[in-house]
């Protein structure tokens, strides 16, 4: 199977790497346009600021190549928050994948820290990315932004609210945690998306 | 609900991890590698590497541990020890780390902090606190708890939330490898004085000990070496103990 991780100005993307080389999958890491489109499935990871990384796909024309991509596509982490209409970090317009606005967590609390940091469940499981896993299961977040709960929401997870752990329209699948770092919940996932 | 975290540290030293019974004896406990993923295995939440002769001799960190590391294990760990600029950080993040600690050199040069969060993010960027109770008042130590310096613990601490730091990992010098349990006094200070998550460290001897310093000391994360080296502590039953105590563990 030919994966192919996107290639762009944002950290964490051999975490990726190693994770799918862990299920047997040898992954190209590139930001060539052709590579990309002749990918069967393609990963779009992401740790990083909004505008900086909307301002870098727009510059190296990714913004378009990935709104039309017809494969399978997993955004992770700031991933997913690129693929909805608008973030409130750097206040930018996204990719509009998903219609719904990327919004700041504001603590209510002294013990809501932000970022949202470390192991949390998932419940309301939806799609074939979560077949074979229940409900509560526990995976890892790093996030100080989330996607509230849409009509495209999979799974959700709460922290000072309930908002979107992961997001699937069409071919375009994203989650807020990162699989990769997520032990054998996080493998099983990944490996959900391999056989979709 | 979010879960309070365990984390086993593993001290490096030439290649093998390494315990000490405050910051001076060392004893053997084994291959990093094999003994990080024993640990995933067992249920730990993230794992901490650092390079304990780094800061002391000037040696240059361990790429090569994290890489195998990176490869080996699929849950988030810090490496920490020699990091004193943010060429070392890029080199680590490239290797696989999630995070780095840093702790002497952010004494040094409090700059580096803001450095890291702004080039990396602020979840990178965890800041190492090594500090002893002299006369009632908590001092930072450098160069592994060896040399003291003009910081206090709870006024660095804020200053370092304040330049970025994603985390505060506090290892209280007088509790460390006591095993008479953590600091929780100085910890929930702490805890109610910061916005960013608390790792605790220094002085796990029992499960209890995991226990009160969630509920007193009112820490996010737990970090433990010897009680898991030497398997005094098994990670899974530690866990089902802290369920059993009403507390939200993975």
């Amino acid at each position: 199977m030919n994966i192919v991780i996107i290639e762009y100005n944002a950290g964490n993307i051999y975490s990726v790497v190693y994770a799918l080389k862990r299920l047997g999958i040898n992954p190209v890491v590139t930001a060539d346009k052709a590579e990309i489109l002749s990918a069967d499935k393609i990963i779009f990871p992401g740790v990083g600021e909004a505008k900086t990384t909307m301002d870098y796909l727009k510059y190296h024309q990714l913004d378009q190549l990935l709104i039309h991509i017809k494969q399978p596509l997993l955004g992770i982490c700031l991933g997913m928050q690129l693929m909805c209409k608008s973030s409130e970090e750097g206040n930018v317009d996204c990719l509009g994948i998903f219609d719904a606005p990327v919004l700041k967590f504001h603590p209510e609390k002294h013990e809501d820290k932000i970022p949202h940091m470390g192991w949390n469940t998932i419940s309301n499981l939806k799609s074939n990315l979560y077949k074979n896993l229940t409900d509560n299961e526990f995976v890892y977040f790093v996030h100080s932004y989330y996607v509230p709960i849409i009509e495209n929401t999979i799974a959700e997870t709460n922290y000072i609210g309930n908002f979107s752990a992961s997001l699937h329209k069409n071919n375009f699948y994203a989650t807020q945690f990162h699989p990769e770092k997520s032990g054998k919940t996080g493998e099983k996932i990944l490996k959900n998306f391999l056989e979709l | 609900m979010l879960a309070k975290r365990i984390i086993p540290c593993l001290d490096v030293k030439d290649g093998k991890t390494v315990k000490g019974v405050n910051f001076v004896n060392f004893r053997d406990a084994g291959d990093p590698v094999e003994l990080g993923k024993q640990y995933s295995d067992q249920g730990a939440d993230e794992l901490v590497y650092l390079d304990i002769t780094a800061s002391h001799e000037g040696r240059k960190t361990f790429l090569d541990l994290v890489r195998n590391v990176a490869a080996h294990i699929n849950i988030p760990f810090t490496v920490g020890g020699g990091i004193n600029e943010l060429n070392d950080v890029d080199k680590l993040l490239n290797a696989g780390a999630d995070k780095v600690s840093i702790n002497s050199a952010a004494i040094r040069n409090p700059n580096l902090i803001g450095e890291i969060a702004e080039n990396f993010g602020s979840q990178v960027c965890v800041t190492a606190i090594d500090a002893a109770c002299v006369n009632g008042k908590w001092i930072c130590y450098l160069n592994g708890g060896r040399v003291p310096s003009d910081k206090e613990l709870f006024s660095w601490a804020k200053e370092a939330e304040n330049r970025g730091a994603g985390e505060i990992l506090f290892t209280s010098m007088d509790h460390d490898g006591v095993k008479t349990g953590y600091a929780n006094e100085a910890l929930a200070r702490l805890s109610d004085l910061l916005k960013i998550p608390v790792i605790a460290s220094g002085g796990a001897g029992e499960k209890k000990h995991f226990k009160d310093v969630f509920q007193l000391g009112k820490a996010d994360a737990a970090l433990a070496a010897g009680v898991f080296h030497f398997g005094e502590i098994n990670i899974n039953e530690l866990k089902d103990y802290l369920r059993k105590e009403q507390l939200i563990v993975r």
